[in-house]
């Protein structure tokens, strides 16, 4: 029996689909409002504040801090069960938008994480997509 | 206060004793705390105009069925543990506006039971595309830790401590002690060491998710209760003293970028609810707030407006929130999702132990409590998350 593993996102979700099918060229991907230059995030089809207004892909350049995070000891996950410790966190991206991570890259993330510790991302392949990771800076 | 309305009160309560329930279904379990609720405030089935249900336990489309009713007002308002406070907003303007004079609000849960792993499973998707998780699914996230962001995040910017947070499991255990429901709940769920608890005891217990200890954890039990609200008519008539609905507020919130986890929805519908009320959270008796977590605590008695944003830590400190100390309401008086019950939901529990306290039938009865508020969140703190605040009072 295979090993349990990591879940993987949809690449058919209407919004977000368009995120993951460009970490497969680890790109690491935002939008901004064509009208109020808002940046986006999650990804969808509209920006919120000016509703119905189009959007645009970029493209970050990964790097950014570290806003929150906890280290998880007990996961009854099949898979993040083997992991624990991990640290799950919040990601302020330099480009103005935040996603969920993990920081990765530590021996210790009770001992060696903080807030607004500086991390920059890194890729984990997978067949279809690549899952976006950080470690500190 | 001459401007403050009661337009409706709470005439009916029942919670179920047990937490580890053998053999009921949730929907029994709604259907015998309304008879019971209904039977506490004198009333029959047949007075039921309106239905409150938040779609748990095969409830929603069927319960109107399943109770034999029907109902002139349904809602279905699912907004998870925050539920039931939405949903007692939503009684109060329906019986306000002359749609309804009787509503129920019944809940019921066998989450211990069918062993739930409710804190410490990851949300891995699944099912229908949903934008927000298919964008969370893949880094282990847990409810626990995402609680448990929002307590690092308080730490790092206004010096909040364990020792603090652990003020508030400390108290409520205290509250558990006194309420035997609560401590055979403890017993019947196994719980190690069955007493009050110190803030060593605390902050020295297993660690779940950095920053959070397993005693900064509400438990999974089961449960259910009912609540009646009725209009000023049918109270005046009832068998036991009503407790007025004075005000009530709703929000949601939602993680935004650059946006500030360690405050609440509760930002938004506190003040509504204090608004209405016409009285200010320092005249407060009796707070019912919700305890997923002891840092879901801190955050909502700030967002309550009890004390400024980031001032909580320090102000909790002391033991102000125990039953029998003046300077502050008294937290949770029946033990909270911390030391009584937590199935799933707990909403519909504030309701009832801030309807008890202000009844004088609580096991932690506060002398002269005339007020109270019940706040309830739903989803996930720093996360998308609900709240709703609800402001009552006796007569």
């Amino acid at each position: 029996m295979a090993d349990a593993t990591r879940p993987l996102p949809s690449l058919s979700d209407p919004d977000t689909g368009p995120f993951w099918q460009a970490t497969k060229e680890h790109e690491l991907r935002y939008q901004v409002c064509d009208d109020c230059d808002e940046v986006v995030f999650y990804p969808r089809r509209h920006c919120g504040p000016c509703l119905g207004s189009p959007v645009s892909w970029r493209t970050s350049k990964g790097e950014g801090e570290i806003y929150s995070y906890s280290v998880v000891q007990l996961s009854r996950h099949p898979f993040f069960g083997t992991k624990v410790p991990y640290a799950v966190a919040l990601i302020d991206l330099d480009e103005g938008f935040r996603m969920l991570s993990n920081v990765v890259g530590v021996e210790d993330p009770v001992a060696e994480l903080s807030v607004g510790q500086r991390v920059v991302v890194e890729w984990e392949d997978h067949d279809e997509v690549a899952i976006p990771l950080f470690r500190p800076a | 206060m001459a401007s403050q309305s009661r337009d409706a009160a709470i005439v009916g309560i029942y919670e179920l004793p047990e937490r580890k329930v053998d053999g009921l279904s949730p929907l029994q379990i709604k259907a015998e705390c309304a008879a019971k609720a209904l039977a506490d405030a004198g009333l029959d089935w047949s007075d039921i105009d309106a239905i409150y249900d938040a779609q748990d336990g095969g409830g929603g489309l069927n319960v109107a069925e399943y109770f034999g009713l029907h109902p002139r007002v349904m809602d279905t308002t699912q907004v998870g543990g925050s539920s039931y406070e939405f949903h007692a907003a939503h009684a109060r303007a329906d019986i306000a506006a002359g749609r309804a004079n009787v509503a129920l609000l019944t809940y019921g849960s066998t989450q211990a039971s069918s062993a739930r792993r409710t804190g410490t499973e990851v949300r891995a998707g699944g099912g229908v595309p949903d934008p927000g998780a298919n964008m969370e699914a893949p880094w282990g996230q847990t409810l626990i830790s995402m609680y448990a962001m929002a307590a690092h995040r308080h730490m790092h910017e206004y010096g909040t401590t364990s020792e603090q947070l652990a003020e508030i499991a400390t108290a409520t255990r205290a509250h558990a002690m006194r309420n035997p429901q609560a401590v055979k709940a403890m017993e019947d769920l196994l719980f190690l060491n069955i007493r009050e608890t110190t803030i060593e005891d605390v902050v020295t217990s297993r660690m779940i998710a950095n920053p959070l200890h397993l005693l900064d954890c509400c438990m999974v039990s089961d449960g259910g209760g009912a609540v009646v609200i009725a209009s000023p008519e049918v109270a005046r008539g009832c068998a036991k003293p009503p407790v007025w609905i004075i005000g009530a507020g709703e929000a949601m919130a939602y993680q935004e970028n650059g946006g500030d986890i360690t405050t609440s929805a509760g930002a938004q519908s506190a003040p509504i609810a204090f608004g209405e009320s016409g009285v200010r959270p320092d005249e407060i008796d009796i707070a019912m707030v919700y305890d997923s977590f002891t840092i879901t605590v801190l955050i909502l008695l700030e967002d309550l407006g009890f004390c400024a944003k980031g001032e909580g830590g320090a102000w909790v400190e002391g033991g102000r929130l125990r039953w029998d100390r003046a300077g502050g309401p008294a937290l949770n008086t029946d033990g909270g999702g911390l030391s009584s019950n937590h199935p799933g939901m707990r909403g519909i529990f504030l309701l009832l132990e801030a309807a008890r306290q202000l009844r004088g039938e609580s096991t932690a009865q506060v002398d002269g409590a005339a007020l109270a508020v019940a706040h309830g969140n739903g989803g996930q703190l720093a996360g998308r998350h609900s709240g709703a605040t609800i402001v009552l009072a006796r007569d």
